[in-house]
């Protein structure tokens, strides 16, 4: 090869990468510039970030894994980290949410059995770590769309990984208050406000932003040709909201998103079918799934909401048991979820800030 | 000797045919069954005020309901129904039933081998259709969507088929309130005398039942099958300018019609507010002892 034949490559591949660079946020160039397959730790521009430290979850590891088919091009991956929704086509893969590590593997291999084209992209609906730990092994199964093959081999780029620009700040101080992110797993392409759209696989993808709901950056995807709707943990259909004041989170916020999802849901008969709703959890859903839940966190919402007005303490509020009929179904075992956590995340969303 | 042997064998051929029959009969699940199909009219001799006029609020009576149940159903404001994402709910397989309407039946038979796959069944109240698989087939898994009519699978138990249901969604176990988990089972027989068929069900709920709530109803067959309905249903805004995200409900402990159904039949409201102890007859007794 001649330094004459060499010379245009280079320029070629120059070209590209400025052109990349143009075209990606801030994240994308920062991840572009720092690192390499398998790269972690603190990058030049990029948020802080380190290694993953958390050890391997075993129950993870050997956790099943199941596709069920929703609807249109739109899929359904149940695993330990909750669901993946999955959008198949001609263009290749989407996946919203990629759950934990260990299952990334399993996960791929349910992609696999749907389509050999590549994933193109990654959107996180949310920063937990149960939404974006698979990010880079998932992420680094496909490629992005823009370079094509180029694109992939400059930059070693992995599909692109779409999120609210409030996932890749939580995410860069470590999801769930750890600082255990390997930088492969931050999203290289973040909004602001409004929405995200993507038109993939002759279908309009819309990334919706709910403020202060789950967390400060929760988002929603509607795949709306295959009348599909993934809603990461804004709902779940194995327990209460897991709402994150801490990181911004709010039962008001939560409300609002679940108002959102009965607007855009349609019923195709007798308030059934329709538009498919996948939760960040539990099971297939539609929109008078979706709307018995809504009914029953306004209902408890007002129920605190009346206590407080009555001056009642956090703890008084739980003494009034205001979730009681609701435990049953929704209660999960500890932790998030829990009628404990859940009263506690509502008392704080609307008491007076002291 | 050759007739002898002729007999012999005739006498085995017999046998062998005769025990082929046999077999055949006690195999094959839905050979020579009870044929369920046509159009069935329900009566309702049985518990009619519930069905036709529908329940008083605060009737609990006779539902086997834990705590968590009744305090679901004391919040619920029959409001609630004019929410537009509401208007249009059906009552679930575990409850349609009880109501009006109008129940076809047929089956759904392989057209090469003529095995049953299917026992199908249109409510004309609210246009269900419902399946009951009887070729064997498995539940769905449980992370799959629920509907009203959930998913059945069905056997021949002598000539009452027997139907269990799981996926159904959350529904009521009585229109007034009484909440239905969306983790319900349901089991069911149908069992037809001539042009008479009884439906019973057991319903088992494990987030707001003590006890599986067994009911039953009584059809009659209707040789004038073109009596089914469509029951197209659309939402409408009943109030203009109202907040459609406000969910109407009491608050613990201010259902204002709590006594009303007590007061108007001079029972306790201890009676009205159910558990399965006001199912069983003995309850009667109880009453009239702390009557005295």
């Amino acid at each position: 090869m001649t330094i004459r034949n060499v010379m245009p490559r280079i320029m070629l591949a120059s070209s590209a990468v400025a052109a990349v660079l143009l075209m990606f946020g801030p994240a994308d160039v920062a991840r572009a510039q720092g690192k390499g397959k398998g790269g972690g730790g603190k990058q030049g521009g990029a948020p802080a970030a380190t290694a993953a430290t958390r050890p391997p979850n075993p129950a993870w590891a050997n956790a099943e894994v199941h596709t069920l088919k929703v609807q249109g091009n739109v899929y359904m991956i149940v695993g330990p980290g909750g669901n993946t929704a999955v959008q198949i086509g001609d263009s290749g893969a989407l996946v919203v949410d990629t759950q934990y590590e260990e299952v990334s593997g399993k996960i791929v291999a349910e992609i696999r059995k749907l389509t050999s084209k590549p994933i193109r992209y990654v959107i996180n609906t949310s920063a937990d770590m149960d939404h974006t730990d698979g990010n880079a092994k998932i992420s680094r199964a496909g490629a992005p769309v823009i370079g094509g093959n180029l694109g992939a081999v400059a930059f070693d780029n992995g599909a692109t990984i779409v999120a609210h620009e409030n996932v890749l700040r939580a995410m860069s101080e470590g999801p769930e208050g750890k600082a255990d992110t390997n930088a492969d797993k931050l999203p290289t392409t973040t909004f602001f406000q409004g929405q995200k759209e993507i038109f993939f696989n002759e279908e309009p993808v819309i990334v919706m932003f709910e403020p202060a709901a789950h967390t400060n950056g929760d988002s929603m995807v509607f795949f709306r040709r295959s009348d599909v709707l993934a809603t990461g943990d804004i709902f779940n259909m194995d327990s209460y909201p897991v709402i994150n004041v801490d990181k911004g989170g709010s039962i008001n916020g939560v409300i609002k998103a679940l108002n959102v999802v009965l607007d855009i849901t349609i019923p195709k008969h007798e308030q059934e079918g329709g538009t498919y709703v996948i939760p960040g959890h539990g099971r297939l859903t539609d929109e008078h799934d979706v709307l018995e839940y809504r009914d029953m966190v306004t209902i408890i919402r007002d129920r605190v909401q009346n206590l407080i007005k009555q001056g009642k303490t956090l703890a008084q509020v739980k003494e009034a048991k205001p979730t009681f009929e609701y435990d049953g179904r929704w209660s999960a075992a500890t932790g998030p979820g829990s009628t404990d956590m859940f009263v506690e995340a509502v008392f704080r969303s609307l008491a007076p800030k002291k | 000797m050759g007739i002898v042997i002729r007999a012999k064998f005739s006498g085995s051929l017999v046998l062998r045919s005769l025990i082929l029959l046999g077999s055949a009969l006690m195999t094959s699940p839905a050979f020579a069954q009870v044929d369920l199909s046509g159009t069935w009219n329900p009566q309702y001799q049985e518990d009619q005020p519930e069905r036709i006029p529908g329940p008083a609020l605060v009737d609990y009576l006779g539902i086997p309901i834990n705590a968590q149940a009744r305090q679901w159903a004391l919040s619920w404001d029959p409001d609630r129904l004019g929410l537009p994402e509401h208007q249009c709910q059906v009552h679930t397989a575990a409850y349609i039933y009880r109501g009006p309407l109008q129940l076809r039946i047929w089956e759904e038979r392989d057209p090469q081998t003529q095995e049953l796959i299917a026992i199908r069944q249109y409510t004309s109240t609210y246009e269900q259709n419902r399946t009951i698989y009887m070729d064997g087939r498995p539940h769905p898994p449980e992370y799959a969507a629920h509907t009203w009519m959930g998913f059945s699978t069905g056997k021949w138990e002598g000539n009452i088929l027997t139907v269990y249901t799981t996926h159904i969604k959350q529904g009521w176990h009585r229109r007034n309130g009484i909440p239905s988990s969306d983790k319900i089972t349901l089991v069911e027989h149908f069992i037809r005398h001539d042009n008479h068929l009884t439906h019973v069900s057991v319903v088992t709920d494990p987030i707001y039942l003590t006890e599986p709530l067994i009911k039953s109803e009584d059809y009659l067959l209707n040789t004038n099958s073109g009596g089914n309905w469509l029951w197209p249903c659309e939402y409408v805004e009943e109030l203009p300018n109202a907040d459609l995200t406000k969910v109407p409900s009491f608050m613990p402990g201010k259902n204002p019609f709590e006594h009303e159904f007590a007061d108007k039949f001079h029972i306790p409201v201890e009676a009205a507010l159910g558990g399965a102890e006001t199912m069983y007859p003995e309850y009667m007794k109880k009453l009239k002892s702390a009557a005295k």
